[in-house]
């Protein structure tokens, strides 16, 4: 059953539990016989097409939102395929299932397509030797592929690789095709540039909210501000008396389910419709709506904190349970117990939720910056009725997703309006809509208590965690299934790192109407944050240095060493500080397997805390560009600052209070520090660096708070001073 | 509905919009030149930075009309005689933009900040800088851009 074995892991997977296709699966070649009767192009992947006048074609099968794929995923191919990067064609993959299940997400497009991107380009490098041999009559041995082309070189033969298309494109592709070695890479490990750099210093970039299609029309949602109360009624008069409002549309509510367990529902909305986003705005403005009351608006964030509270004084599910911590709790010497409060956080992508659909009678068009195109596809199939392969999703650029763009509210309306209206209908959210209406990074409560032997020895921890869960919000059956939930919302704190005999980490989940979603890095971002602030009260109770005491705890954790060695080595852990300056230290290894330390120099002024520098080290794996690691390792720091130093989403009267950036404020310029990034050498296979720079960080600011006040962190964002 | 001109990046339109209408979606849904950004609507990220007559503006808070009779600069027009301009070189060589979209707006301010301010200092980027909000955070990027900018002008 579905339901119960959909977890957060799985849910990149998701689709492919149901279809049967496995992500960034390797099609049978030639899977289609109209393709293999045409016989004229090269295309032993879905991804890769050589046609005869020598254009190669790389389809990207995930979601651009700044991380590089556009770069990283084609440089596999290039590497193989013997050619330079440039000589590429770079296309978006459409929402056709030959690309497999596209869903952007936990770090892993790199790694989902290591092997069948280099498998493709290695595949059509053999095919198109083995053209050379038999059009030369020489051992396809004595030919090497180079530059664009196949070579023998005892007569010094060379043929274009679109020469030998026609008779490559009838060989039998390769099962197991020879992949290089990484001493043999000439393409990949060099931080060549960025393909999409260009079009984003010129304009010509385009996002989803720049789709412009011939008769569209702009919408502007009116939702409910409280959550989960219905539209009762609306005055559509003001908003028509907007110059430019062309039509006031009521969309009934929606649900659409997939793969039996994922519920995405749209609630009932109103949509006003215009010539311009700009009139569409005011229309909505102008619009009078009436909403059903009901007992939401008695929800606010000191409510909820009590409801939170309460949930951890009672036994949660077990995540993890090694030897018995609370007879080791019992029998401590001494023990130390801390609480903490992680507030809810909205993404804040730079561009606001938008999607331009054109549905006409038998097909569909969406165009929408998504990091789940396959998933747009198969909610806009059931939404209008139509098979899914009437339904092509253009995934445009995405300006932001940090998890944002896995939700289909924004989706769901514009195939509603366009549907409607019968016009192409680009949907925009404000940015209050966007900030009021998010799937939030969960609230979380988190007691911790550790016991300590006669030397200070560490001897329990047990940490009780309360928190949402966001299976659940999707998959309410999921809540049934108290492993799944747990995994997800335990993660990083059931996979403590350290060596402590008598450890249990357990999940109290809570439900509230605040809606929750996937946050950059997930539930790390608050574990993270627990475990190393917990470790550095540990360590002052028991008076080591945080980095010894670490140090001593993971001696049998080799790349967690690793990395904190080398980050306290470049921050000059222990050397001594102009006057007002700490340090601060914290590490963690995110699940792509990527593990990043960070050590934070802060000072703290009348303005509050200041973070002057960050040394990040990381160990990702091999490393396929070096410069996409240092800039998702400075990403992942500025986007955990702005979390860290000030974000919270706060509910009252079951509304969100916060409505754009003058009351949510983020790092800006003139609070960014100098961000290091050092990456230990690794030949294992490559991990994913979208996220794993996020955890440690706000755990690295509050530890050098801590160091400079003596006044443990236990919330988020980190108000020292109050 | 009332007729405003305007130039734009050297070129002279006449739309057809409330004169309150925000110059920013004046350019993207009447010009076609969505370059600019929304980001906000309220000032506060900088997405939409355009220059008017020089100076760096967010066409999210400007009206329409107010901008009727100056010269308004976009990020389409930053390059002159298809020659990129020194800013936009800088962020190519610093591979800046990580999702970009934000990168429309930042170029603007840049560019802005140089031509009245030729060798900016860090406390000078900070405070020409601090309007424009990036969420991917290519700041430390966007400062060693602007003095490699600097440094070729």
């Amino acid at each position: 059953m579905a339901t119960a074995t959909v977890t957060r892991r799985d849910f990149l997977k998701a689709g492919a539990l149901a279809s049967g296709l496995v992500i960034g699966v390797r099609l049978p070649a030639f899977a289609h016989p109209a393709q293999r009767a045409a016989a004229t192009p090269l295309a032993p992947s879905a991804f890769l097409q050589i046609t005869r006048d020598g254009q190669i074609t790389v389809w990207v099968a995930r979601s651009e939102m700044g991380q590089g794929v556009r770069t990283a995923l084609p440089m596999m191919v290039a590497e193989e395929l013997e050619v330079e990067l440039a000589a590429i064609r770079i296309e978006q993959a459409p929402s056709d299932p030959k690309f497999g299940e596209q869903a952007t997400g936990g770090s892993s497009s790199v790694s989902d397509m290591w092997t069948p991107l280099r498998t493709a380009g290695a595949q059509a490098r053999e095919m198109l030797i083995g053209a050379a041999a038999r059009t030369w009559g020489v051992p396809a041995e004595e030919c090497r592929a180079e530059n664009g082309g196949v070579v023998h070189g005892a007569s010094g033969r060379r043929a274009g690789y679109g020469e030998l298309v026609p008779v490559a494109a009838a060989l039998k592709p390769p099962e197991n095709p020879r992949l290089k070695s990484p001493g043999e890479f000439r393409i990949l490990g060099r931080s060549v540039p960025r393909v999409d750099t260009p079009s984003k210093v010129d304009g010509s970039a385009q996002f989803g909210i720049d789709v412009r299609l011939p008769g569209m029309l702009y919408a502007c949602i009116a939702r409910c501000p409280v959550f989960g109360r219905r539209l009762s009624g609306y005055d559509e008069g003001p908003a028509r008396a907007v110059a430019g409002v062309r039509d006031v549309v009521p969309l009934e509510p929606a649900e659409v389910t997939l793969f039996d367990a994922w519920k995405f529902n749209a609630e009932g909305v109103v949509a006003v419709v215009a010539e311009s986003s700009w009139a569409a705005f005011q229309g909505c403005r102008a619009l009078e709506c009436r909403w059903d009351a009901g007992p939401e608006d008695q929800i606010d964030s000191a409510r909820l904190a009590r409801i939170f509270a309460d949930r951890v004084s009672q036994p949660g599910i077990i995540g993890r349970n090694d030897g018995d911590a609370a007879v080791a709790l019992r029998r401590a010497a001494r023990t130390i117990e801390a609480v903490y409060d992680v507030p809810f956080l909205a993404h804040a992508t730079m561009e606001p939720m938008n999607c331009t659909a054109d549905v006409r009678a038998g097909r569909c068009d969406i165009y929408v910056p998504s990091q789940w195109p396959t998933g747009v596809r198969r909610i806009a199939a059931q939404l209008t009725g139509l098979p899914e392969d009437a339904v092509t999703v253009h995934t445009t650029l995405l300006g932001g997703g940090f998890g944002r763009r896995f939700e289909m509210q924004w989706v769901m309306d514009a195939v509603r309006v366009s549907r409607a209206v019968g016009r192409p209908v680009q949907v925009i959210w404000t940015r209050e809509h966007d900030m009021q209406h998010d799937n939030y990074r969960p609230m979380s409560h988190h007691v911790v208590r550790a016991g300590l032997d006669r030397r200070g020895a560490i001897t329990a921890w047990m940490h009780r965690m309360a928190a949402p869960s966001i299976i659940g919000w999707h998959a309410p059956a999921a809540m049934r299934s108290p492993g799944e939930i747990a995994g997800e919302a335990l993660d990083g704190a059931e996979q403590l790192p350290y060596a402590i005999p008598n450890l249990r980490v357990e999940y109290c989940p809570v439900k509230t109407p605040v809606p929750v979603g996937w946050w950059r890095s997930v539930y790390a971002s608050q574990n993270a944050f627990v475990n190393e602030c917990f470790m550095d009260e540990l360590a002052r109770a028991t008076k080591r240095d945080p980095l010894e005491l670490r140090r001593a705890l993971l001696k049998d954790q080799p790349r967690h060493l690793a990395v904190l060695e080398l980050a306290a080595a470049k921050a000059g852990w222990g050397a001594p500080l102009p006057d007002g300056r700490t340090r601060g230290i914290a590490v963690h290894k995110f699940f792509s397997d990527t593990v990043v330390a960070e050590v934070a120099e802060v000072s703290l002024g009348k303005d509050g805390v200041r973070v002057h520098r960050v040394v990040c080290a990381t160990d990702c794996g091999l490393v396929l560009h070096p410069d996409i690691v240092r800039a998702q390792m400075e990403s992942g720091v500025v986007y955990a600052l702005s979390a860290a130093l000030s974000g919270a989403i706060t509910i009252e009267r079951g509304r969100v209070k916060q409505s754009n950036f003058h009351d949510y404020p983020v790092v800006r310029m003139s609070a960014m520090p100098r961000v290091e990034t050092y990456i230990v050498p690794s030949q294992e296979s490559p991990h994913g660096v979208g996220e794993p720079a996020v955890p440690p960080l706000a755990p690295a600011v509050a530890n050098a708070v801590f160091a400079a006040t003596g006044k443990p962190v236990r919330r988020l964002p980190i108000t020292p001073l109050a | 509905m009332a007729s405003v001109s305007l130039t734009v990046n050297g070129q002279s339109h006449s739309v057809d919009v409330a004169p309150d209408t925000p110059l920013l979606w004046v350019l993207r849904d009447n010009l076609g030149l969505t370059g600019t950004k929304f980001g906000c609507g309220i000032s506060q990220c900088g997405a939409c930075t355009v220059h008017m007559d020089g100076a760096a503006v967010r066409s999210c808070a400007v009206p329409v009309s107010a901008a009727a009779g100056k010269q308004i600069t976009t990020i389409e027009g930053l390059a002159r005689n298809g020659e990129l301009h020194a800013v936009q070189r800088a962020w190519i060589a610093e591979d800046v933009p990580q999702c970009g979209y934000c990168q429309s707006g930042q170029l603007m301010s840049a560019a802005a900040l140089l031509a009245r301010n030729p060798t900016p200092s860090d406390a000078d980027i900070d405070a020409a800088m601090s309007g424009n909000i990036c969420r991917c955070g290519t700041y430390q990027r966007i400062r060693a851009a602007i003095h490699r900018a600097a440094g070729e002008a």
